[in-house]
């Protein structure tokens, strides 16, 4: 016969039964719905904290004003300089890298064309630190710098955005708040990063932004890349060590600056990403659980119904082994007829997070597989007992049986 | 000279039963449903089997039908040793060599009558083409022809018979037992369903019937009487005990 037979005869019954095939299938679906969402959305996270980790290139710090309190009060104050980012490249042998910036939305004019985006004051290094490559002309230089040029390096989305390519705005005129600034080149696109899309910001050498369009020599940021093998909290105390000296901060005075490890929150953010994986897997558990009690509850429901047919069958000569194989069969195909259907509501869930929540999500063959594993060993698994009592039903009482 | 081999003459002994016996225990209490029974059914015969409710003639039918195992004597179908098989055995010579056919009909209320004719032919590994013309030739043979896409209930009750008759015969099996095959019809169903039997035996076929009413049991040459699960007689019909 047999299988295909067997498979046919399950069809046939769970069609008889159809409402109540659903039914019995619900946990099943909503089991595997929860494991490929799991699988997606741990993928997605996944993925979203390799390629930060990888942009970031290494443990950056991420040095910042912090707010005073006074009288209660919190007051906005930048208290970092220029002066602070070269202390720290003279005095400290623990970074490859300091770059010091300053940021903040202009208007930017190309031909006709009027856009708000970042203008970003920084020193040359600042590509180098933050891993990005030039695509078309040059980085500004320390000259540029030195000599406040009012020259510009474009990210790789703005040349779109104002209507124009690459190619085409290298060696052109932009204006930032009315100021010309020659166009010197252009980026090659890094992605987000995850707090903010760098692909739209607009370089300028950080004195030219300091003198021409901020007008004083405060710094809001400074990135300082530790060399390798140095420990991260060394990194934090040479620079607290240099930076309170710098600022004149008295023993046991609060530091006007924070200090902050952007790896240590991509860290944090993994570690948050894992524990929802875990809880999803727990759901998941649960629900295949209690699904394939459902199973194994409307299968045992089935073979007492089905007590005569187990009879009539084995008196037309229907082995124990067939019996066997008819329930777990049947148990089989509901369990995998539900884990169908929960692959096909997964991945719309997935979809709908990604597409309205913005969560990235990743559904892989290999959790179409886990899907179809999972619900065909709940089926397994379940359908066992319910199909052992089928089989080991005595016919002559299976064919008496009302 | 050429050595032919020579097939020994099949014996036509059917059934072989001697010193039958069947007991069952029930809280304590043994119960003789067969003592000792022994008889012989040889090919083509025409058996009733008489007796009142409670005289062992359905234990008697299922230790033959392979559905029960005595608990003592030896039991041979066509040569073999029955009370020797195990569970397997009993279901592929149940498959093979009998053909049932119940009070009740026994039909699977979800099927068609061509594939409640098919399902002991499904068991018995038989292709899916083949199978289908053997069910169809059955349901020919006892007058369905025209009903076999029709479910069960939407059958007669002597129809549904039919079909129980033609699922008995479609795996061409040693021995029909038929367990009180009229005593849900009608009288007039059920002298056609006698009919049918009767033009079975012509055909070739060995037939058991177990009944209790004369009038079923006089279409058989022989009638074996039981009664507290002895043989009370065995011989030709129509001699009243």
């Amino acid at each position: 016969m047999l299988l295909g037979e067997t498979f046919l005869i399950a069809l046939q019954s769970i069609r008889g039964n159809l409402f109540r095939a659903a039914l019995t299938m619900l946990g099943i679906v909503i089991g595997v719905a929860a494991v490929i969402t799991m699988v997606a959305l741990g993928a997605g996270a996944q993925a979203a904290i390799d390629a930060q980790m990888e942009a970031l290139g290494g443990d950056i710090l991420s040095i910042g004003s912090s707010n005073r309190f006074s009288r209660g009060v919190s007051r906005n104050q930048q208290t970092l300089t220029t002066d602070d980012a070269d202390a720290l490249a003279r005095d400290s042998i623990y970074f490859d890298g300091i770059v010091p910036e300053i940021d903040n939305r202009q208007q930017i004019k190309y031909g006709n064309t009027n856009i708000n985006v970042t203008i970003l004051g920084t020193t040359p290094n600042y590509a180098d630190v933050h891993l990005f490559n030039i695509a078309v002309g040059r980085m500004f230089d320390s000259s540029d710098d030195a000599g406040r040029r009012r020259v510009a390096v474009l990210a790789s989305e703005i040349p779109g955005m104002l209507d124009t390519d690459a190619a085409g705005i290298v060696g052109r005129t932009i204006q930032i708040r009315s100021i010309s600034f020659d166009v010197i080149g252009v980026l090659e696109s890094k992605g987000s990063s995850g707090w903010r899309n760098p692909d739209d910001d607009v370089w300028i050498p950080l004195s030219t932004a300091q003198f021409r369009v901020a007008g004083n020599d405060r710094v809001e940021n400074i990135s300082a890349k530790v060399r390798e093998g140095v420990s991260i909290e060394l990194a934090m105390v040479d620079i607290e060590r240099i930076l309170r000296r710098e600022h004149g901060i008295l023993p046991g005075a609060d530091n006007d600056f924070s200090i902050m490890n952007r790896k240590q929150f991509l860290d944090t953010r993994q570690e948050a990403a894992e524990v929802f994986t875990y809880l999803l897997a727990g759901i998941a558990g649960v629900s295949l659980l209690v699904g394939g009690i459902g199973i194994m509850n409307i299968m045992l429901v089935t073979v007492t119904e089905r007590t005569r047919e187990i009879g009539i069958r084995k008196a037309m000569g229907a082995t124990n082994g067939n019996i066997l194989l008819q329930f777990l069969v049947e148990a089989m195909v509901l369990c995998l007829l539900g884990g169908g259907l929960g692959l096909a509501l997964g991945a719309g869930a997935s979809y709908f997070a990604s597409e309205f929540a913005g969560w990235q999500t990743q559904i892989s063959s290999a959790s179409i597989i886990t899907a179809f594993t999972f619900s065909a060993t709940v089926g397994l698994v379940f359908g066992m007992w319910p199909a052992k009592r089928a089989a080991s039903l005595d016919p002559i009482d299976a064919l008496r049986h009302e | 000279m050429n050595a032919v081999a020579i097939p020994e003459p099949q014996s036509d002994v059917v059934i072989r039963l001697q010193d039958i016996e069947r007991i069952y225990h029930m809280g304590g209490e043994t119960i003789y449903a067969l003592r000792s029974v022994s008889l012989t059914i040889e090919r083509n015969e025409y058996t009733a089997v008489m007796g009142p409710s409670g005289s062992g003639k359905s234990t008697m039918m299922n230790v033959i039908g392979c559905l029960d195992s005595p608990t003592g004597g030896n039991y041979w179908l066509n040569g073999r040793l029955v009370s020797a098989m195990n569970d397997r055995q009993l279901a592929h010579a149940r498959n093979r060599d009998i053909g049932f056919v119940f009070q009740t009909f026994n039909l699977l209320s979800r099927m068609t009558a061509l594939a409640n004719v098919e399902v002991p032919l499904i068991y018995s590994g038989m292709r899916r083409r083949e199978r289908h013309d053997r069910a169809q030739h059955a349901l020919e043979t006892v007058g369905l022809a025209d009903r076999m896409s029709h479910r069960p209930s939407e059958l007669s009750g002597g129809q549904r018979q039919r079909v129980a008759v033609a699922r008995a015969l479609v795996t061409e099996p040693s021995i029909l037992l038929a367990d009180e095959p009229t005593g849900n019809l009608d009288s007039a169903t059920g002298r056609e369903i006698m009919s049918l039997f009767d033009k079975l035996h012509d055909s070739g076929n060995t037939i058991i019937i177990v009944t209790h009413e004369k009038r079923v049991a006089d279409h058989a040459a022989r009638t074996i009487r039981l009664s507290d699960g002895a043989v009370i007689s065995d011989g030709p019909s129509g001699d009243e005990a």
